[in-house]
């Protein structure tokens, strides 16, 4: 019997299986980076003398378990909220050594003497339900991030960046050495100016 | 003459598709480098919260994730309807979170150990309470860093 040759393999499908594995990985590929509201939370050990703050200092919020707003003891609507703690960090009502002079707020004597000093003091029911939480945590948060806008912007025109998106090029892989090298002091002055000072009490059971 | 007759018609030559696996199976090797699978399947309703005053997650080797909601749909008859937490595949109570923190932080690289993030990915519809709890177990093991994971979108979003 003669000696046949092998027949030779079609590759033509070859394609189609590999078409078949490409789409399958183009569909499960997820390119995305997950961005939320970051906090520290404060350590557990208990300070054994608290320092004592003033009353006008402190900001208080308190969210019932029927997700209302109590701002300074009166009922709140959140879209208010921005706009009175910007008011409450930017009024620099000290004198002497606690002066603010770079607040430009309204000097009230009966709210806080300086950003340094100000704290905004956030207290929560159980039953508050956290998209509400998240609300009020992203606001106050906006708040700080406006006056440490209009801050940066102020001290460093030439950069023409605002506060935020400098942090965010800061924060950036892409941005060269210099450039974060160069950023780094001019963000850690702006946030000394305004430091965030947010304060969350232990859950309260009742009310 | 028939050496020199002309050769009929203009046809083109069939293109050759012979490189076509080749490419194919480049663009696949891209895309399965490029691939990062989801390592834990969802048991929990996870419709995150919006925020617009939002930092990046970037580096995603120095995040633990801990995820909170309501059992999703199959998981219903099982686990009923109070919100849960999910640590990677399981469900978990409220005592097993600084356990996890500990072995996620002991499987880390050691110069990461002090840079590492909480991611907090809680579904909009839990109650405070639920979060307060893994509040107070992160600090017992001084995981201090978190990060409140939610979308990009106005905070009226939330409230209705």
């Amino acid at each position: 019997m003669a000696k046949r040759s092998a027949p030779e393999v079609n590759a033509g499908s070859m394609a189609d299986i590999a078409f078949l594995l490409l789409i399958f990985f183009l569909v499960t590929t997820t390119i995305e980076t997950d961005s939320g509201l970051n906090r520290k939370l404060p350590p557990m050990e208990d300070q054994v003398d608290p320092p004592i703050i003033r009353e006008k200092n402190i900001f208080t919020v308190v969210v019932n378990k029927n997700d209302q707003l109590l701002v300074e003891e009166e009922l709140t609507d959140i879209k208010d909220l921005r706009s009175l703690a910007v008011a409450f960090l930017d009024n620099g009502g000290g004198v002497g050594e606690e002066a603010c002079d770079y607040c430009q707020g309204e000097r009230d004597e009966s709210s806080s003497d300086n950003p340094d000093k100000a704290i905004i003091s956030l207290k929560n029911n159980r039953e508050t339900s956290y998209k509400v939480y998240i609300a009020i945590q992203n606001e106050l948060v906006a708040a700080y991030n406006e006056l440490r806008d209009r801050e940066f912007s102020r001290l460093y025109p030439s950069i023409g960046l605002n506060f935020v998106d400098a942090q965010k090029k800061y924060n950036d892989p892409r941005t060269s050495v210099n450039d974060s090298e160069d950023l780094k002091p001019k963000i850690d002055v702006v946030k000394n100016m305004f430091p965030q000072k947010l304060s969350e009490a232990e859950p309260s059971k009742t009310n | 003459m028939s050496k020199f007759k002309k050769k009929k018609g203009g046809d083109l030559p069939a293109i050759s598709t012979a490189s076509l696996p080749d490419i194919v199976f480049m663009l696949l090797f891209f895309f399965m480098v490029a691939t990062v699978m989801r390592d834990s399947t969802l048991m929990v309703v996870n419709k995150l919260p919006a925020a617009d005053q939002v930092q990046k997650l970037d580096k995603k080797d120095r995040v633990m994730y801990i995820y909170a909601g309501k059992p999703s749909s199959r998981y219903l008859d099982k686990y009923g309807t109070s919100a849960k937490i999910q640590l990677n595949d399981k469900f978990a109570t409220v005592r097993d979170v600084g356990a996890f923190i500990l072995a996620e932080r002991a499987a880390k690289r050691q110069e990461l150990q002090n840079v590492l993030t909480t991611a907090l990915k809680v579904d909009s519809d839990t109650k405070m309470g639920l979060v307060q709890d893994i509040k107070q177990e992160l600090r017992k093991v001084s995981a201090l860093k978190i990060n409140y994971t939610t979308r990009l979108g106005d905070y009226t979003q939330n409230i209705n």
